[in-house]
């Protein structure tokens, strides 16, 4: 694997609607200066923006970082918890568990770890109940 | 930013500008420097918005059209009026006045850009029938959006629907109709569109999803609208001209226009550039996938706003509602009913060209130097004050940032890095003197 030639961390937390959708704006116009192509960017801004949001709604708070090499462009999403307890469960089309305040301001459909899946070239999640989860998405750039 | 040179209608008057930052601070897409004391438009970035000639107190930033002088260059003239121009004169109840002062100014003939939104609308309706095309369907017609997603969201031009702008379609559509009622070649028409704004003077001379305009000049609202109120000032006097269009096809004049008229109720109408710019970064999240389509105009209130209008914009929606309401108490008819099937194949209603992303964003086509020059400018961004203050003559600390790593400032042209940069230099010579002593 070859090293990571762009490393940037963008806490999230939880709660935060006022912030929500900046990480995933600021990733976009880094991987538009780096001239990656229109598809990637694409598949990219909806499982960034999906990820960020979920760890608004759903966590107590994490981490998005974003890592960029010539080959890919990897996406890892790890929070403080509360960690799911049926994953199976949580990747079907039209689960969520999101509050009133998040429906109320037209999320919670239940589309995000799908969308997230279908969007990214290889994605990969694991939850430990009480501790976090955390979500691998790469996207390949050739 | 390579300097490549592209047809722009937006230009800088370099003797009236003061070089102040308003409207390095408004342009969407970050096109302005100031330098020298003089603003400078990045032509790789500029989208022809005319943001900026709104903004400039000095009138510095201009649009450069046709004079109406171009009447002289063809044997016969037709004129295509956008139909912002009905906004233009609260006195008319009727759209067909205004027809017969075009003619009067000495245009053979005219023909209502209205009558090619018409069509247009319903090719468009006939479009959102295909459920394999992406949602929200983004439409093509106001040129200055169109680039902006070429510019800032590239990632969307598979949206944009294909058709044609209302202004090109009936512009082929004016040519046809003229060559063949006067048995003249189409070389012998000149074909004049009467322009609300910068941005469709541009997508004639560089046009957007098709290799030639079929327009061939651009005469500004403003310029024409000192000729045509004398005209229309005495209405008594003047018998309007039967106008062939719906009231659908006048109301693309305001902003939802054309939603109106494609009767697409999951539609959302967004005007002006930055509210473009907001919601095209939703729908780029995909937090709009629900909707069908999106209509952006760059100005706000939709065209009756561009820059090159003389009435107030508001002024200028209300004349528009009264004429399209008057228009359909005439006329109830809608695009589908009033243009006829056999239209919809004899025209080019199709653009025939792909609109491409504009890569001015990029820092460098290598993604490895890319890489290595935006963690340069994360770098600079993080010792800069973040005051955006412009003073620099970037818009932001960050654009600063970018531009000192692409090698267009350097760093001690921020006058807070500067003044940093002086205190220490006088403490360290407070020093020297004191140890010498």
């Amino acid at each position: 694997m070859s090293s990571t030639l762009l490393h940037e961390d963008y806490p999230v937390e939880a709660e935060d609607y006022t912030r929500a959708g900046e990480a995933s704006a600021d990733i976009k116009r880094k991987l538009k200066q780096l001239g990656v192509s229109a598809g990637v960017l694409r598949r990219v801004s909806v499982a960034s923006y999906e990820v960020e949001l979920n760890l608004v709604i759903h966590s107590r708070g994490g981490v998005l970082s974003l890592e960029v090499t010539p080959e890919r462009v990897l996406l890892v999403s790890a929070d403080r918890g509360p960690g799911i307890p049926d994953l199976e469960l949580a990747m079907r089309e039209g689960w969520s568990t999101a509050n009133e305040t998040a429906r109320s301001l037209g999320f919670g459909a239940g589309m995000g770890l799908p969308n997230m899946k279908r969007n990214a070239d290889e994605f990969d999640i694991e939850s430990q109940l009480g501790t976090g989860t955390t979500i691998r998405m790469g996207f390949l750039l050739s | 930013m390579d300097t490549k040179t592209r047809y722009h209608s937006v230009r800088l008057d370099k003797e009236l500008c003061k070089g102040c930052t308003n409207c390095l601070m408004h342009c969407p897409t970050e096109a302005i420097r100031v330098r020298k004391g003089r603003a400078h438009i990045l032509d790789e970035r500029c989208i022809d918005c005319g943001e900026c000639i709104r903004i400039c107190n000095y009138h510095a930033k201009i649009a450069a059209t046709d004079s109406l002088d171009i009447l002289h260059q063809f044997r016969y003239c037709v004129a295509l009026p956008a139909p912002s121009l009905y906004g233009q004169f609260r006195n008319i109840s009727d759209v067909g006045y205004v027809l017969a002062a075009l003619r009067k100014l000495g245009f053979d003939d005219v023909f209502e850009v209205a009558r090619g939104a018409d069509v247009v609308s319903r090719a468009i309706a006939e479009k959102l029938k295909d459920p394999s095309l992406p949602r929200p369907l983004i439409s093509s017609a106001c040129p200055a959006v169109v680039r902006l997603i070429q510019v800032s969201f590239p990632d969307l031009l598979p949206n944009v629907v294909d058709i044609r702008q209302p202004m090109e379609v009936a512009a082929e559509i004016a040519r046809s109709e003229f060559c063949r009622a006067r048995g003249c070649a189409p070389e012998d028409v000149g074909i004049l569109f009467i322009t609300p704004c910068p941005a469709k003077m541009t997508a004639i001379r560089s046009p957007l999803g098709q290799k030639r305009s079929a327009v061939d000049g651009a005469i500004s609202m403003m310029e024409i609208y000192s000729h045509l109120r004398p005209i229309l000032s005495h209405l008594d006097r003047e018998e309007p001209l039967p106008s062939t269009s719906t009231g659908y096809g006048i109301g693309w004049a305001t902003s939802s226009g054309e939603t109106k008229s494609i009767f697409q109720e999951n539609a959302l109408c967004v005007d002006g550039i930055q509210n473009c710019f907001r919601v095209l970064e939703e729908i780029e999240n995909n937090k709009l996938s629900d909707l069908t389509f999106f209509e952006g105009n760059a100005c706000i209130g939709g065209c009756v706003g561009g820059p090159l209008t003389f009435e107030n914009n508001y002024v200028a929606k209300n004349t528009i509602r009264k004429l399209v309401s008057n228009t359909l108490k005439k006329h109830p008819d809608t695009p589908r009913e009033s243009v006829p099937a056999s239209m919809m194949n004899k025209y080019h209603l199709r653009m025939d060209t792909p609109i491409d992303a504009n890569s001015a964003m990029k820092l460098d086509d290598d993604i490895t130097v890319a890489m290595q020059k935006l963690r340069r400018v994360n770098e600079i961004t993080a010792e800069l004050p973040g005051y955006d203050c412009g003073s620099c003559g970037s818009p932001t600390c960050r654009a600063f940032a970018e531009d000192i790593v692409l090698g267009y400032a350097n760093e001690m042209e921020c006058i807070h890095r500067l003044k940093d940069k002086l205190q220490t230099m006088a403490e360290q010579m407070v020093e020297l003197a004191q140890t010498k002593r």
